[in-house]
């Protein structure tokens, strides 16, 4: 029961780190209809930036002395790097596309994915960069479960961030706009609603969730590597399919049943297949259900 | 031009210095606690001379100021395309083939080697194109036929020692069944669930592949798998046959040339048959095909089989030509790459894809020099590809849009 318990909390851990990929999958693909096959490139940015800005602020000395001001600036710089390398991507690689066929955006969205990740090679080098080892070293035993301080920021970190986009979405006046973007360009150009702007602002805010996972996964695994966003970008997208591409709420979900099924698998049945789990699930679901489990564009939930 | 430059500008320097942004915190942060500006400044300031030169070019030919240096190339293709008109079609396939025919005997191996990729990836593009092209059906896991032909002729050969012509068709039989157990739980899914699943199952296969130790080898892959063979007349002692391993490159070359070959007319036979017409008539618009009597169900089925077909041959020559085969070679890359020759050279156009493949595959090889930056400048290059030509180098005649594209 113990191991049960302890595989749920690392399986909520993973999850929350696939949700966080999955949402900007499920809003880019919500509001222009691309799988944004560049996001996992987005996420391994946000794990490089992260890494250099903690290790320069280790560097000065800041780290010991001021953890959690220094965890909270390379959280900022790091979302606000990869939105700003999101909208980039989007105006060269994608905008000029829209009105071309969905091949072509994505066979761009494959390049600027390789693109991105060789740049990441090439400026980073081949081998794994290691995070700075020092920060949450301890952790909490309860009975025979073990949770590390480092599992329960990611938690939060996730938790604080879903609720804050959900917030965002459907609570405020621009999450209103990227709805209505989401549901008709063209009435909600007609409302006065630039859509330019409101495509610009899905990618930035995706790529900030993706930025924030790739430190967390940093942090969590203790190093950073360029191609590391292939495998859990595909997983993400596998959990926003596997909620219905373009809700939401579904990406949360499916992010969770994806991160649950991984660990779940690879404790009960087998470690070296468990990045077959994830898709095996995800096609036994969408077999039976083949817009995914919250289906595909339900009213005013999709951005 | 200084109309053209107007429009631009503003839009270019905010992306020049987007990137300046971009770059210095790769580059310019240090560890160390210390930060530095000149080795992003100098890469960034490259980065912005190639550009400003390919503006400027691309401006120039925009307000027609290259005139005087693009009216005569294009007078002389207008003049080459009219000459091509004159000579039947027979006698450029027959001068293709005569060069295709001779081209291992004037050629050293590094030329030839590079050919034999070239036919390989022409039979897998092919292939592909079946499911992508005619069917319309987004495919990312393709290369996983690829490894089950591959695999099945390393397997059959290593434990069995069946010859690589007995397995060719075992290998593409077993590929084919494959793409029916692929394609039917998929069949129900459309567009973007389609593309996802596939790309599930390619994985899948590679997994399975690089974890089933006993069977595969796991990483290491399988050693040891014969050379293809022929029975070859002998006077030596008499009239008889001797077993003749083709080990040397260029008969390989001239088996995948014949398997191309072969690839090539059934593809486009298949093309030109009902069963093309029903498959574009899927692509077009499935619920009207529907309605008009095709069977969608047998032939989407089809189309993965058949694209699997042409897959599991390839992956049977690929591991006798290379003699080892492990999980490395099919990954999700490979299918990126399958896929972008289908899209680069114009999907449904047969010659669109050969010379699809010939660019994918010759173009990285010119620039081995440039070995780190050899995968960047292919990235780009889709997306400048992408950007200025997304009908493909060679477009196929018979494309409309897909009718689920429109409302969209």
């Amino acid at each position: 029961m113990d191991y049960f318990i302890q595989q749920f909390i690392n399986g909520i851990t993973l999850g929350g780190l696939y949700a966080l990929i999955a949402l900007g999958y499920t809003m880019v693909y919500g509001v222009i209809q691309l799988i944004n096959f560049a996001h996992g490139e987005f996420f391994a940015a946000g794990g490089y930036v992260g890494v250099i800005v903690l290790s320069y602020l280790t560097g000065l000395g800041l780290l010991e002395t001021h953890p959690v001001l220094c965890l909270t600036a390379s959280f900022a710089l790091t979302m606000a790097y990869c939105a700003f390398l999101a909208v980039g991507v989007e105006k060269v690689a994608y905008k000029p596309l829209r009105k071309q066929s969905r091949l072509a955006a994505l066979l761009s969205a494959l390049g600027m994915s390789i693109f991105l990740s060789n740049g990441l090679m090439l400026t980073q080098g081949v081998y794994d960069k290691a995070y700075p080892s020092e920060l949450f070293q301890g952790m909490i035993q309860v009975g025979g479960i073990t949770i590390s301080y480092l599992q329960i920021m990611i938690l939060c970190m996730t938790g604080v961030l879903l609720v804050c986009l959900n917030t965002l979405v459907f609570k405020t006046k621009i999450g209103m706009a990227m709805r209505a973007t989401a549901q008709d360009k063209i009435m909600s150009s007609l409302v006065s609603i630039s859509s330019n702007r409101i495509i610009s602002l899905t990618f930035a805010i995706g790529a900030g969730l993706a930025a924030a996972a790739g430190i967390m996964v940093g942090l969590y695994y203790g190093s950073v590597r360029y191609d590391m966003g292939f495998l859990p970008g595909i997983k993400a997208f596998a959990a926003a399919v596997l909620g219905g591409i373009g809700n939401i709420t579904g990406a949360m979900l499916g992010g969770l049943i994806i991160g649950m099924v991984e660990v779940f698998g690879a404790g009960y049945i087998s470690g070296e297949y468990k990045d077959v789990f994830a898709f095996i699930i995800l096609i036994a679901v969408l077999y039976f259900k083949p817009t995914g489990i919250m289906g595909e564009n339900i009213d005013d939930t999709r951005v | 031009m200084i109309q053209e430059f107007k429009k631009i500008w503003k839009p270019y320097l905010i992306g020049l210095l987007w990137l300046l942004g971009l770059l210095w915190p790769l580059l310019g942060i240090h560890p160390d606690g210390t930060l530095s500006f000149a080795r992003t400044f100098t890469v960034w300031l490259y980065i912005a001379t190639g550009i400003s030169i390919c503006a400027v070019i691309y401006l120039l030919n925009k307000s027609d100021a290259l005139g005087p240096v693009t009216a005569p190339i294009g007078n002389a293709r207008k003049a080459l395309g009219a000459f091509g008109k004159t000579v039947p079609t027979w006698v450029w396939l027959l001068a293709l083939l005569v060069v295709a025919l001779i081209y291992p005997q004037v050629t050293n191996r590094y030329a030839q080697d590079v050919a034999v990729n070239v036919l390989i990836y022409i039979c897998l593009g092919l292939g592909l194109n079946i499911v992508v092209g005619l069917a319309g059906m987004l495919d990312l896991g393709y290369i996983a036929f690829y490894g089950v032909g591959a695999y099945s002729y390393a397997l059959l050969n290593t434990h069995f020692g069946i010859s690589f012509w007995a397995t060719l068709p075992i290998a593409a039989l077993l590929a084919c069944i494959a793409g029916c157990i692929i394609g039917y739980p998929t069949l129900r899914m459309r567009g973007d669930y389609l593309a996802i699943v596939t790309l599930g199952f390619g994985e899948i296969v590679r997994i399975i592949l690089n974890n089933w130790m006993s069977v595969t080898n796991g990483p290491n892959g399988i050693l040891g798998v014969k050379a293809p063979s022929i029975f070859w007349p002998s006077f030596a002692e008499g009239f008889s046959f001797e077993l003749l391993y083709l080990k040397k490159l260029h008969y390989l070359y001239y088996i995948a040339l014949g398997l191309a070959i072969i690839t090539i007319i059934s593809v486009r036979n298949l093309n030109y048959s009902r069963i093309g017409r029903a498959w574009e008539s899927i692509r077009e618009d499935e619920t009207a095909a529907e309605l008009m009597g095709v069977n969608t169900f047998l032939l989407k089925l089809l189309a993965y089989a058949m694209g699997a077909l042409f897959a599991g041959l390839a992956g049977a020559f690929f591991c006798a030509r290379m003699r080892f085969v492990s999980p490395e070679s099919f990954t999700f890359l490979e299918s990126a790459m399958v896929l972008s020759m289908v899209v680069l050279g114009g999907m449904g156009s047969i010659p669109g894809i050969m010379l699809g493949a010939a660019a994918l595959i010759v173009l990285p090889e010119v620039f081995r020099e440039f070995e780190t930056y050899r995968m960047l400048a292919f990235g780009l290059a889709m997306i400048v590809m992408m950007l200025f030509r997304p009908a493909g180098l060679i477009p196929a005649k018979r494309v409309g849009t897909r009718s689920e594209e429109k409302e969209g």
